[in-house]
Parts: C-alpha cells; structure tokens; sequence
C-alpha cells in the first residue's frame, strides 16, 4: 500500500509519454502532454501526505491539528495554472499549423520544414 | 526519421527514465511519512504570523509570494503570446456569418447548412446560471485566507460566468460583455497590482512582499491576514481576466475564414 500511490504516478507518466510518441494528431498529442503532468500533481500530492493528517486549513478546528505538508499542495496549485496556461498556447500553435499546412498529423507536419 | 526509428529511440530514452525513476523512487520517504522541514515549520507558525488559516494561500500569497509573481507572469505571457500567435494572418477575414449580421456563434463550417438556434432550454439555465457563477466566483476569490479558495480558484470560476454567456447562443454578447481592450486593462491592472503590493512593502523598508497590513483579529476572517486576502483579490482579476482572452481568442477563430472561402 505505501508505494501505489507512486506507482499511479509511474502508470501515468507512461501512458502519456506512449501517447505523445505514437499519436499522429497535434491536438492528441497536447493531451497526452496534459496527461503526463498530470502525474505531477499525484506524485506531490503523494510525498507530502502525512498519515492520519487532515486538509491544512484550520477555519474549524484546532490549529494544533496533524495535518498534511502545504507546500506541495501550493505547488500542486501553481502546476494547475502553469498547465492550463501552456496548454492554451499549444493549442494556439496547433490552430496555426492547421492554417498553414492543412494537417494536424506531426508526421506531414516534419516535411513542411522552414 | 520513420515511426519504426522513433519508437526505437523513444524505447532507449525510456529505459534511462525507468532507471532514474527507480533510483529516486528509493530515495523517497514512505507513503505517510514526509520528513519536512519546511512544511511542518510553516504549519506551526503560519496561522500565529498571518492570521490566514488556509495554509495554502498564506504560502502562495506570503511565504512563496515571489514564487507567485512568476506564475502569474506566465499566465500572462501565455494570454499575451495567444494573441499575437492567433492574429489576423494576411488573407484572413470575418466569416460569412459575421457580414451577414448573424454572427451569434462561430460559424459552422458546412456551407449550406442553417445554423439551428440556440434552444430556450439551454439559453435560459444557462443565462441564469450566470449571476450564481459570478457571486461563487468573487467569494473564492476574497476568501483565500480562510478556506481551500483564492484569486486563481475564483478567477477561473468568473471566466467560466463568460463562457456560459456564449454557451447560451450569444457570441456578439460575449464579445460585448468582454472587450478585448477592457480585458486587457483588467489583465495589466491585476498583475501590476501583486507587484505594486510588493514594492510598497520596500517603500516602507520592509523585504519584498512582506505582509505589511494589519493582520485583524479573528483568524480567517475576511478581514484578516492583511496583503494576503489583498493580494489573492489582484490575483483573481488577473486570472479572470487572463482566461477570458484566451477562450476568447480561441473561439474567434471559429469565426475567421480564409481568402477563398474554406
């Protein structure tokens, strides 16, 4: 029980990177990225949780209560941003290129080169 | 190179990231067990020096706020790099739907098919879902220093009020209820203002970023934890603002056509 957590994280980093190696669509490919970081937030989620601790807000109860590592959730919280951010400006990149080149297979898109 | 090649060259760089996984996988603490420090030094202080009693937004906004200021720069950069990646090329114009006046979403792409309108039964859900979606958004966004809220949870919730304004049919409204001119201040005034925050703390001697308002009385309260409730309000224009442009942007280019008609 104490390495699954890790082992999701490896299982997803996998099925993405599989994805973004044999996709043949833009737009399929920056969801498998999308995927891959996922795995990030379950890997932080996972080393700063602390057995038995609750959520670090204190609005109800004791501030003196066990509670899970914070820092890793802010940094959950500052990947969530990040992702939604460069997704937004690769999928941006993606539209051009169907402009450009009429396709969105990466495969076509290599031949199209400067 | 062919996809044969790639796999194979995607199956060595694999093994070495198998090899560093395990590697780093021994190294790490048991599931349960975080040794710290950081953390459980933050939890036994935070609440005594902010008065935030989520720990979270006292990190992000106090703690970590240099961090924050980055993030919130690549939001912003993402927004302003949308822009000029998704301009108005050469030989572009407004689509058909667009001259004709009824431009009310972006036009389909089928030449000789009607757009059905939006139905009632969307247009009004939707519609009225907008007001209770702009109220939930503005109290995440003024209540970071108490619950598991804040300016980057409140914000992404307001631009989703935008989203069901277009989803309701109504793209010219979208376009009038967000003006790409109004949403840009909003966007520069948010951004700007986090790092004003911080640089008013230096006008006054103190490091950047220091908390320097009067921290309240009652832990959590929406008065409390001074520059971070302040601080997670500039963040929540920011990121509204932010990711309104973006949708925008992208659902603009429905509506553009190209010389010739495609």
């Amino acid at each position: 029980m104490a390495v699954f957590p890790f082992l999701v994280v490896a299982w997803i980093i996998a099925a993405g990177l599989w994805g973004l190696v044999t996709s043949r669509d833009l737009i399929h490919q920056i969801v498998c990225l999308i995927v891959v970081q996922s795995s990030t937030y379950v890997l932080l989620l996972g080393v700063g949780y602390v057995t038995g601790g609750v959520a670090p807000y204190f609005y109800d109860i004791s501030p003196h209560a066990k509670a899970v590592d914070p820092v890793v959730q802010a940094l959950a919280l500052t990947d969530v941003v990040v992702e939604a951010a460069v997704t937004a400006l690769l999928l941006s990149f993606a539209i051009q290129a169907h402009k450009r080149f009429g396709t969105l297979d990466p495969h076509d898109l290599a031949e199209f080169k400067g | 190179m062919t996809p044969r090649q790639r796999r194979w060259l995607f199956a060595i760089a694999a093994a070495g990231l198998v090899a560093c996984y395990l590697w780093a996988f021994a190294g790490l603490p048991g599931f349960g067990h975080y040794p710290g420090p950081y953390g459980p030094e933050i939890l036994k202080h935070a609440i005594a020096q902010t008065n935030a009693t989520g720990v979270v937004s006292a990190i992000n906004f106090d703690y970590r706020g240099f961090d924050t200021v980055g993030e919130e720069f690549i939001l912003f950069t993402a927004a302003a790099g949308m822009s000029v990646v998704l301009r108005k090329l050469r030989g572009e114009r407004e689509g058909r739907g667009e001259r004709e006046g009824r431009a009310k979403s972006p036009y389909d792409r089928a030449r000789n098919r009607d757009l059905p309108p939006t139905s009632d039964a969307v247009r009004m859900p939707t519609l009225a879902l907008v007001g209770p979606v702009v109220l939930i958004g503005w109290w995440l966004a003024a209540h970071a220093q108490a619950n598991p809220s804040g300016g980057f949870q409140g914000g992404v919730i307001l631009a989703t009020a935008f989203m069901l304004v277009y989803l309701s049919g109504e793209f010219l409204a979208f376009r009038r209820l967000s003006p790409v001119a109004l949403l840009d201040c909003a966007e520069a005034l948010g951004a700007g203002a986090f790092v004003a925050v911080g640089l008013a703390a230096v006008a006054q001697g103190l490091p950047y970023l220091d908390n320097f308002l009067p921290l309240g009385q009652v832990p959590g309260a929406v008065s409390s934890s001074g520059t971070i409730a302040l601080i997670s309000f500039f963040v929540g224009i920011e990121v509204a603002a932010a990711f309104t442009l973006i949708i925008g942007e992208l659902l603009e280019q429905t509506l553009l056509v190209r010389a010739g008609g495609r």
